[in-house]
């Protein structure tokens, strides 16, 4: 069969010379299709003898699977150059920007309370809510600042506006959040540990002051809770709070008509070209008001005070975010300046917890 | 409170350092908020002697002076005109600060000549204003520290003066000796002892005193002077005046300067009347209203009706316990003086002093409680010293009423103080800080001393005993878990519902706000509040004068404050409570969000396009998914009046709504100063249902292997018919069988009227469907099809699009 040869080279020439796809289709016709070359010749081996069928049958059926894969090979060829070529006009500046995507923000203060309530309701506290406008008992009386007690005047309370005929005495804007004590307390009674972190409202505004800010109340009452429970608690507080190892608090004696004793908690720091460093250094900031709950506030409350006995203590929420977060203005926090939410807030799955740490 | 240690040291024999008694002072709760202490800037400065001087050769105004010092003579170049030979200077070296010219000296060149150092004037070292040359010190020694030549011959100019803090639980630290015995309790020295004299009047007082009845069961108890004739009134001596001066206040006369003195010294003020300008005796009465008294600051008050007021046969002499009068005031030509020492209520001086907006040394004693027990006492020091210092002969002392019983006694309980406080503080040592403050012991009963009206149960004799233990001493004591093991969750639903609304918005890309919980009246009222009970009396501004009905009105103001920096695209956001009443509770937890210009910068891709209703749609429905809203709900149309009518909707289930969401209404939104286009959604989050069961395990998930099929159908109907209703339509034609009904073409506007009729649009559903049991059939599909389109055509009245 020496034609054999002859076919082959043929062909394969003709698959390796074929420029296009349609080219190496009209290849495979005349050699492989029905009515091709080799077709033809496989059609004659039903006449020959068994001999010699046997052997030009191998030798046909060898040299189309040669041509076959030839053809292939050369067909995924033609198809890499192909898209090679396609690939290469498909250039993009890939410099351009991204598609815009909104990126929210959390405010400071809501990030911060979150924060708190992690660290506190690890210690076992709730958290515990009460109204904006507050009745002056509760913001006042029950928490042991009668009428004429000079406390009231250093409150800057906000009055609302009392209609005529209606003699109750004038509801105000609470000015701390000491009220959800009471609620707290004549809601759950005893023992209880909440934390209230919310809105109060005070009539002072300058440099350092809006008539709008932000504080924590903490209350844990129980039959045998001391001051240096409170201590302890607001220094593992801060530590948690600041992320920092090390913390040392000072409590120096004060006054607050709801706590007896009362301290005043001053934190140590220093302040390094313009930094604050919490709990190093030689300096002291006062960060809070505290003390044991005062046996009238327990008795207004509807808790028995020669049963029960427990700490509170207040603390300025936007404060401690400044501190903590480095942000040097108070009014800027209720501003809405889109630099200021921008530069400050948090994104939105910067969640605090304790296991992952409070802060990235 | 301002003093200065060496008047405290007038109470107080003590050999402790200053520091330790600012410490001492604040740990004891009088926090130390000031200290003027000259003796550190002055510490670098010596004496020395000017031995020679002569005219410098190159400058007419300089001498070149040698000058003997600790170390030996120096060269010292000086202009002042007074720099001679023989006189006693301060001398600056170099490499020493100069705090009134704030400069470090070197060795300086003047002119030629060198000079080592410098003799200062009295401006130079911050001492006085006086630069018409150097100090020339009367006596002293070469080398001597001038700090020590200053607190032996001027004391007044290297006394610390402090300043504190006084809580309004402590009247009695008003006084320097109350700070003394503080002080002593804690240990730091011992109180001196105050003797009073007992003076004998030499006459009976002309001036006779008469309480109002109904003012000596409250208001005025006791009221007690006495005339002194004879006096000589002027310049007080150098020593009271300096102790004036450094806390403050201006020296007046030996009289006035008497009465102040007592006011700081020993928290007792009084009052000094010329007598010759007083007639007839002195009566404390209330005031009927409307008459006016010219008080020592110069201005007229006129009297409210009940307002204490001590008055003569002219009427109104004085404010009682507040200000005395200008007419019958002591001046340096008073000869005849009538000093009162009296005992007023404190909650009658605390409301005329605010109603009368007047702030004095004595009103701020008064209305927090000055010991009725010294009442006399105080009389007879200060009867003393004006008989030192300005001579003349004192009269019995007339008197009206009687000193107030304050005396009450309450248990001490040692295991108490120390399970309260948390600190081992021994038993003796609880007694003896209470005796040493004042307070008398009979068994465990304790006494509080007169001068303390703060002390009014066990509690307060806790503090006294912890505060004077030193809180600073406290060690910190684990406080016990509440239970053991695992904490539970402690977010109430709503406040984790709270939490989740604010997450999700910043999710969806908006900006959290907090603004103001009060908002002007006119925005108030464009969002339906504005009402009084809502309005604040005392407002700081006029930009903060109502609750907040809504949290829109304040993040509009917030755009328009930011559109105004040049920030046109904005999505805030906030959550916080809006406030539909003025009592307590009325108060109702809101998550809004505002998104206001494009949706995004101007970019290469063409994504910018102007916000419009469904991104606010869409992002209500994802903050109500978050919050577990149901995902069928309604939506109405029935919205306030600060949406556009057109183009706002309520989600609602039945009556109750979930979120309002559209475009703001374009008057409101000229009104509040926002260029448009602004939508927004307010979320009422209580309103969302909490689950009726709350479980964390999952309702089993039904999926099916078999093919789904969707239809797409196109109807024409009306063009105000809302899609909703035809989605609602295709829902229900087989509920077991359709799986989802989605929108996805709408045709509007002229060109889908030309082809389909006026007034008409067309609207395009896919139907997917989806089997459970056995793939569908092709007859199966067309017969839910034809039931599809039977159900939408009804409830719309439209047609299969053709």
């Amino acid at each position: 069969m020496d034609g054999l040869d002859t076919l082959k080279a043929k062909y394969l020439t003709a698959v390796s010379t074929a420029a296009d796809e349609s080219a190496l289709e009209e290849v495979r016709v005349a050699a492989l299709g029905k009515k091709g070359e080799i077709s033809a010749m496989m059609a004659t081996l039903g006449k020959m003898d068994p001999e010699a069928r046997k052997s030009a049958g191998a030798s046909l059926n060898a040299l189309k699977d040669e041509i076959d894969a030839a053809l292939r090979a050369r067909k995924q060829g033609l198809a890499d150059a192909a898209l090679d070529e396609r690939l290469r006009t498909e250039w993009l500046d890939v410099t351009l920007p991204g598609r815009p995507r909104r990126m929210g923000t959390i405010h400071p203060v809501s990030q911060v309370m979150e924060e708190l309530t992690a660290i506190f309701a690890d210690m076992g506290f709730a958290v515990a809510e009460g109204p904006q406008v507050e009745s002056d008992w509760y913001n006042f009386d029950a928490l042991n600042i009668p009428p004429e007690h000079p406390a009231r005047q250093e409150h800057d309370t906000f009055f609302m506006h009392r209609a005529p005929g209606d003699n109750r005495p004038p509801h105000v804007l609470r000015t701390h959040t000491s009220p959800v004590q009471i609620r707290a307390m004549m809601d759950k009674g005893a023992p209880i540990r909440v934390i209230a972190p919310g809105r109060v409202y005070r009539m002072d505004m300058d440099q350092t002051h809006t008539p709008m800010f932000h504080q924590v109340e903490g209350l844990a009452i129980d039959r045998d809770i001391s001051m240096a429970n409170l201590k302890w608690v607001l220094e593992e507080f801060c530590r948690a709070f600041f992320e920092v190892d090390k913390v040392e608090l000072r409590f120096r004696a004060s006054h607050f008509p709801f706590t007896e004793p009362s301290a005043e908690v001053d934190i140590r720091y220093s302040n390094v070209g313009g930094q604050l460093r919490i709990g190093e250094g030689d300096k002291w900031m006062e960060i809070l008001g505290s003390g044991m709950v005062h046996p009238k506030v327990l008795a207004a409350a509807g808790v028995d005070p020669n049963e029960w006995q427990g700490f509170a203590f207040g603390m300025g929420i936007d404060r401690i975010a400044m501190l903590k977060y480095g942000i040097p203005d108070l009014r800027a926090f209720f501003e809405s300046d889109l630099r200021w939410l921008r530069h400050y807030g948090f994104a939105a799955l910067d969640l605090p917890d304790l296991p992952g740490g409070l802060s990235r | 409170m301002k003093f200065t240690l060496s008047w405290l040291k007038d109470h107080l024999d003590t050999t402790a350092t200053l520091d330790e008694i600012l410490y001492a002072l604040t740990d004891l709760g009088m926090e130390v908020e000031d200290v003027t202490d000259r003796t550190a800037k002055l510490a670098p400065f010596t004496l020395a002697k000017v031995l020679h001087a002569e005219q410098h050769p190159d400058a007419d105004k300089l001498r070149v002076c040698r000058v003997l010092t600790d170390e030996g003579e120096k060269q010292i170049v000086c202009g002042a005109p007074n720099a001679r030979a023989g006189i006693t200077v301060v001398l600056c070296k170099p490499g020493d600060y100069v705090p009134g010219i704030d400069v470090t000296l070197g060795v300086g060149k003047i002119r030629g000549v060198e000079s080592h150092g410098m003799m200062a004037s009295e401006r130079e070292l911050e001492l006085s204003d006086e630069h018409n040359g150097i100090i020339e010190l009367p006596s002293g020694e070469v080398g001597e520290k001038f700090v020590d030549w200053l607190a032996q011959n001027r004391p007044e100019l290297v006394d610390p003066m402090i300043h504190i803090k006084i809580t309004p639980n402590r009247p009695d630290a008003l006084g320097v000796r109350g700070l003394a015995r503080d002080l002593a309790a804690r240990g730091l020295g011992t109180l001196k002892a105050l003797d009073i004299p007992a003076i004998k009047g030499g006459f009976p007082s002309p001036i006779a005193v008469q309480i109002a009845p109904e003012l000596k069961v409250r208001g005025c108890p006791l009221f007690a002077g006495r005339l002194i004739r004879g006096v000589k009134n002027g310049p007080s001596p150098a020593w009271l005046q300096a102790r004036l001066t450094a806390i403050g206040l201006r020296p007046i006369s030996a009289l006035v300067d008497i009465t102040n003195f007592f006011t700081f010294a020993l928290n007792r003020p009084l009052h000094v009347f010329d007598a010759a300008k007083v007639h007839g005796p002195l009566r404390i009465h209330p005031a009927k209203g409307g008459e006016e008294l010219l008080a020592l600051d110069g201005k007229t008050y006129a009297l409210q009706p009940g307002m204490m007021v001590i008055s003569d046969d002219n009427g109104p002499e004085s404010l009682a316990g507040i200000m005395g009068g200008e007419v019958s005031g002591c001046t340096e030509a008073t000869t005849d003086v009538f000093l009162e020492s009296a005992y007023w209520d404190p909650i009658t001086i605390a409301s005329t002093g605010r109603a009368l907006k007047i702030n004095s040394d004595a009103r701020y004693r008064f209305e927090r409680g000055v010991d009725p027990a010294f009442t006399l006492p105080g009389l007879e020091l200060a009867t003393q010293m004006i008989l030192d210092l300005c001579g003349g002969e004192p009269s019995e002392i007339a008197l009206d009423g009687a000193v107030p019983d304050v005396s009450r006694a309450y248990r001490l309980d040692p295991a108490r103080v120390i399970s309260l406080v948390g600190m081992d503080i021994p038993e003796a040592e609880q007694r003896r800080t209470l005796e040493s403050l004042g307070f008398t012991l009979n068994g465990d009963m304790a006494t509080p001393p007169t001068w303390r009206p703060d002390i009014l149960g066990e509690a307060d004799l806790v503090e006294e005993v912890a505060r004077v233990a030193s809180l600073t001493k406290l060690v910190g004591k684990p406080l016990r878990r509440t239970q053991p093991g695992v904490p539970k969750p402690i977010l109430t639903p709503l406040q984790s519902r709270e939490k989740s609304a604010r997450r999700t918005l910043a999710a969806l890309g908006y900006n959290e706000c907090v603004t103001y919980s009060f908002i002007d009246a006119e925005a108030a009222t464009l969002f339906g509040g504005g009402a009084d009970a809502v309005r604040v009396d005392n407002p700081i501004s006029s930009e903060m004068t109502h609750l907040r009905p809504d949290l829109l009105p304040g993040l509009l103001r917030a755009a328009a404050r930011n559109q105004a920096r040049g920030f046109a695209d904005l999505a805030l956001c906030e959550i916080g409570p809006a406030f539909q009443g003025g009592e307590p509770g009325e108060q109702h937890l809101q998550a809004t969000g505002l998104l206001v210009g494009h949706s995004a910068p101007r970019d290469p891709f063409g994504s910018r396009r102007p916000v419009d209703v469904f991104d606010a749609k869409a992002d209500a429905e994802a903050v109500l998914a978050a919050l577990g809203a149901p995902a069928r709900t309604q939506i109405t149309r029935k919205v306030a009046a600060w949406w556009h009518p057109g183009r706002s909707g309520v989600i609602g289930l039945g009556p109750n709504t979930l979120a309002t969401f559209g475009e703001v209404h374009p008057r409101i939104l000229a009104a509040m100063g926002v260029k448009g286009p602004a939508v927004a959604f307010t979320i009422l989050v209580a309103n969302v249902p909490m689950p009726k069961v709350k479980t964390p395990t999952r309702p089993a998930l039904a999926i099916s292997d078999l093919q789904a099929v969707e239809r797409d159908f196109a109807f024409v109907v009306d063009k105000g018919v809302e899609a909703l209703t035809a989605i609602n339509a295709a829902q229900g034609a087989d509920k077991a069988l359709i799986e989802s009904v989605r929108l996805f073409d709408q045709f509007t506007g002229d060109k889908a009227e030309a082809q389909m009729g006026a007034g008409k649009k067309s609207i395009a559903l896919t139907v997917r469907l989806q089997p459970t049991d056995k793939t569908l059939t092709e007859a199966e599909i067309e017969a839910v099809s034809a039931r599809i389109i039977e159900k939408v055509t009804k409830a719309t009245g439209g047609t299969l699009r053709g």
